[in-house]
């Protein structure tokens, strides 16, 4: 089979699994291009993944759950250029623009709008962006603490500039994620105590899953170095399973940040020394899809084990 | 431009973005660079002061860790590619 087939064969799978998500209520459309609402069934699921989530976190950081924090989906324009995403992730981001003009700036959106132009190149930055990963407005609010290796818990939305045929690529997503700030070792053991028990949730729930070393998608010639030099650290895995035969995709990923978090905001550890911090992920539309690919579309005749996991009714 | 020129331009990129936590005029050329305080961030400003300073572009197989390593490590690259 040469690249050519397997790229068709890949887009095939994909557009075949999207046809059905459709077809059986899963996926609900919107007008925003790679933009997707969920179905009951979909809804139920996600909900039941965070749930499952909270446990494995109740389990391993047991204090975790005093301190589940929630930020909303937008935070200000500063918050990409603090955690370094503007250099890193140019392609991703995304921000907001505002009207805030007088009447006549008024009068001449209008107009550009009954021509069906594009009105919205009139707005103006509003000052304000999507939040590309749910831990970083934590860093924000943690600045210039003291930090003791506590586990914080979020559940948010994530913007990632990428459209995509793909069902499996979301441009809003949400993710369940631990985050541990501390020492490097600290950092370090939580990394790996979530990899495992994420790898070992996935799997009670039926899907076949392997960790592996990964990249972030880190932008243009200076990506390539930091690309480089994240998997030589083997800072971050990606936990896989094929939802596609032959084709693996991320479901879960943990990642050390080393001290960058802690250097961009100031956070340090009783010692003094700047914190390292760590955080695990579930996307959970992704684990959702996953397993409706697993199990079927019908949730009720899911295996009586992975229903009750995930608290399904 | 010979090597001992190469390294006094390089070490002086390293005083500007290297985010190191020893003199850069005088680290140790075998020194590890990431030992002593440079950010993966901090390297990409390095590759990039280098690149206008020298009036170069890394190719893309020089883009890793082991090129930015050390001051030896970082001249000899750039020597290669002047070469080239």
């Amino acid at each position: 089979m040469s690249a050519t087939d397997t790229t068709q064969d890949l887009s095939q799978l994909q557009d075949t699994f999207r046809e059905g998500l459709e077809a059986h209520g899963w996926f609900l459309p919107t007008l925003g291009n790679g933009v997707i609402g969920l179905g009951p069934q979909a809804e139920d699921v996600v909900q039941g993944i965070a749930a499952a989530a909270r446990k494995v976190a109740a389990r391993l950081s047991p204090d975790a759950g005093t301190r589940r924090l929630r930020f909303p989906p937008v935070n200000g324009t500063r918050l990409l250029e603090r955690t370094d995403y503007v250099a890193s992730f140019p392609q991703l981001l995304g921000t907001i623009s505002a009207f805030e003009g007088d009447n006549k700036a008024h009068r001449k959106l209008l107009a550009t709008y009954e021509e069906h132009g594009d009105w919205s190149a009139q707005l103006t930055p509003a000052g304000h962006a999507l939040v590309p990963a749910v831990c970083h407005p934590l860093y924000a609010y943690l600045e210039g603490s003291q930090v003791d290796g506590s586990v914080f818990e979020l559940v948010g939305e994530c913007y990632r500039h990428e459209p995509s045929p793909d069902p499996m690529r979301f441009v809003t997503f949400r993710m369940f994620e631990a985050v541990c700030l501390g020492t490097p070792q600290e950092a370090r053991e939580h990394r790996e105590k979530w990899l495992e028990a994420g790898t070992n949730l996935l799997s009670s729930l039926g899907l076949e899953v392997q960790a592996d070393t990964a990249n972030d998608p880190f932008f243009g010639r200076a990506g390539k170095l930091l690309s480089a030099g994240q998997r030589e650290a083997q800072l971050k895995f990606e936990i896989l399973t094929e939802v596609y035969p032959g084709h693996p995709t991320a479901i879960a990923s943990a990642n050390l940040h080393e001290d960058h978090f802690g250097e961009a905001f100031s956070m340090h550890t009783a010692d003094g020394a700047v914190a390292h911090s760590a955080c695990f992920g579930f996307g959970l539309e992704r684990v959702a899809l996953a397993l409706a690919m697993r199990h079927g579309f019908d949730t009720a005749a899911w295996p009586a084990t992975v229903r009750q996991e995930l608290g399904l009714p | 431009m010979d090597s001992t020129a190469i390294e006094t331009t390089v070490r002086s990129v390293l005083g500007q973005h290297g985010k190191l936590s020893e003199d850069a005029g005088t680290i140790a050329a075998d020194a590890d660079l990431y030992r002593a305080g440079m950010t993966s961030h901090a390297s990409v400003n390095v590759m990039l002061g280098l690149e206008d300073e020298f009036d170069i572009e890394f190719p893309e197989e020089r883009l890793t860790k082991a090129t930015f390593t050390s001051i030896n490590s970082i001249t000899e690259a750039v020597e290669a590619i002047n070469n080239d």
